[in-house]
């Protein structure tokens, strides 16, 4: 069954026809590689479906269910995590403060909230541990590389029952061994039986973890093909327009 | 077992240690350097450590203490507010009006603090919802509370606060044992201050804006009514500053306050809070008042003329900042 399913998918902004007719489907423990030229409608696309903005018209349904996201956080409550580019995080905050933001473990008296350290630092550590990532709750984000960042801003998206998440460009501004450690943290999302988008102009990212790719040009989709079955040459075709669809 | 223990350690495990986080710290340089001055002023001068000295000095600080622990939060989103000696100078004036017709003390210092809250709650809507820039609304309610201040007492003097004349030069001239109120009220602010930024949703939202506004946003955070909290609260602290000191003062009159928001933001800047947003402590601020009141009164001890306390002032303000530059520097290198 269909984890996220969304159906004809249009936007426009003006006369601006940024997305036509997009039709994606995922089940749960997929990949799916969203790939794509500058311009071409992927930021618009994550943007719907991270509840940023509504569709123009079309529908999106989670488990079967329809949804309407008026904003970022109706996406979430729904369970779809987002890895923003910039990775959404705090310099000055530690690791575990930067997982917690915006829903703190809250311990203490009827209308006094204190925060709840302690459990924030275990369940921060725990959350690392399980993503097999070296950072550490108490560090500061100001000192850790960009693959640690990355670990911070992946670990944020298990703290609910995500279903889905979706990855703007995690792999765009790190080192190779980093980017290494981000393709390995996007398989544990899987087999932890996510559904991962990832969006990325990165092929050797895309094949090595993706299951299906996505080609969108010029707010169409011009291809949705299982990665066994294409290459990075076919791929690239579509993106530029040198091979019209497939 | 073992895997449970490496990743207890991991948990545990700090960046940097006890000591280095205090060698870091510019709060604790702060206090070094206060230290040293009232050591050195000790040996010099016999009337430094004299009981009347030290209430001077400490009642004097307090004032300025009170409006740099309540900018401090502001501070820290990567704010400012210019506003806070003109918001004492109009809630100054507001209390004594309502005390010198007649009003008893509670419903005096209500006014005062109301009219200080209401200030800061018009700051705080036209700064985060109207994405006003803070440095120009708050430069704007510098010159409109000092206005209104004008406006209502018709450029008059109060000194008469009626039938609570006595309990109200009580509170903010009297002392409880060797400590002059001001002081204690300065600390038990500081101490709520401290708890509210460590402890609570709120201080961790407050560090969170400063530190990346827009991640704030976007992870659920309620930046806009955040700001407006900070706004409130910096305009109540100088509520509290001006109940403090007309008390003390014995009079409200229209210059209650001037400058005293400069004063402030050296205070905190001097203690570690970073004009960018993100770092600040309230111990800092508290720390940072100090500095700067026993220079001034080590200079007029010393038999400095008092022309020079700006310029011994500024050049702490400059030095601390540039120290902290750097700190930084080789700490990032």
């Amino acid at each position: 069954m269909a984890l996220l399913e969304l159906q004809g998918i249009s936007k426009h902004f003006g006369a601006i026809q940024a997305l036509d007719g997009i039709d994606v489907c995922l089940g749960p423990g997929e990949v799916m590689g969203l790939m794509g030229d500058n311009g071409a409608g992927k930021s618009t696309l994550v943007k719907i479906m991270a509840g940023n903005f509504p569709p123009s018209s079309g529908t999106i349904s989670l488990g079967g269910n329809a949804v309407h996201f008026n904003k970022p956080l109706d996406a979430r409550r729904q369970g779809i995590e987002i890895v923003y580019q910039d990775l959404a995080l705090c310099n000055n905050l530690t690791a575990a403060a930067n997982v917690f933001l915006g829903r703190e473990a809250k311990r203490g008296f009827s209308f006094v909230k204190l925060l709840d350290y302690r459990t924030m630092y275990q369940h921060a550590g725990k959350l690392f541990a399980e993503l097999k990532s070296e950072t550490r709750p108490r560090d500061l984000v100001r000192r850790m590389s960009g693959g640690q960042r990355q670990a911070v801003a992946i670990a944020r998206t298990r703290l609910s029952d995500a279903k889905v998440v979706l990855m703007d460009e995690p792999t765009a501004a790190i080192s190779v061994r980093q980017v290494a450690e981000v393709l390995e943290l996007i398989r544990r999302l899987r087999d932890g039986g996510i559904a991962v988008i990832l969006i990325s102009h990165r092929m050797p990212d895309v094949f090595a973890v993706c299951d299906h790719v996505t080609v969108l040009r010029r707010g169409r989709k011009v291809a949705d093909k299982p990665i066994a079955k294409t290459s990075p040459e076919e791929v690239t075709g579509l993106i530029t327009g040198a091979i019209e669809r497939a | 077992m073992t895997n449970d223990k490496s990743l207890q350690d991991s948990i545990a495990k700090k960046q940097s240690g006890f000591w280095q986080d205090i060698v870091g710290n510019q709060a604790f340089w702060i206090t070094i350097v206060v230290i040293l001055i009232s050591l050195i002023m000790w040996f010099v001068s016999d009337v430094f450590i004299s009981e009347r000295n030290l209430f001077n000095v400490t009642r004097n600080f307090a004032f300025i203490g009170i409006l740099a622990l309540g900018i401090t939060p502001v501070i820290i989103t990567a704010g400012i507010d210019l506003s806070v000696g003109s918001i004492m100078g109009l809630s100054g004036m507001v209390l004594g009006i309502t005390m010198t017709n007649g009003a008893p003390m509670w419903l005096g210092i209500l006014a005062g603090l109301g009219t200080a809250l209401l200030v800061g709650l018009v700051n705080g809507t036209l700064i985060a919802y109207l994405k006003l820039s803070p440095f120009v609304v708050t430069l704007g309610m510098l010159s409109i509370a000092r206005s209104l201040a004008l406006v209502i007492s018709d450029g008059k003097l109060i000194s008469k606060f009626g039938p609570d004349n006595d309990a109200f030069l009580q509170l903010g001239g009297g002392r409880i044992g060797f400590i002059p109120n001001p002081i204690i009220v300065t600390v038990l602010l500081a101490l709520i201050l401290w708890f509210l930024l460590q402890a609570t949703p709120w201080g961790r939202y407050v560090y969170a804006i400063g530190g990346n506004e827009e991640a704030a946003r976007l992870t659920g955070v309620p930046v806009n009514l955040i700001k407006v909290s900070t706004y409130v609260l910096s305009a109540f602290c100088a509520g509290i500053a001006a109940v403090m000191l007309v008390g003390w003062l014995g009079s409200a009159n229209n210059s209650v306050g001037t400058g005293y928001e400069l004063n402030a933001i050296a205070a905190t800047v001097i203690g570690g809070t970073n004009l960018m947003g993100g770092v600040g402590t309230s111990f800092g601020a508290l720390i940072g008042s100090v500095l700067i009141e026993v220079i001034r009164n080590s200079l007029l001890l010393g038999g400095v003329n008092p022309f020079w306390q700006g310029t011994f002032v500024g050049t702490a303000l400059i030095l601390a900042v540039f120290i902290e530059r750097i700190r930084n520097f080789r700490s990032n290198a």
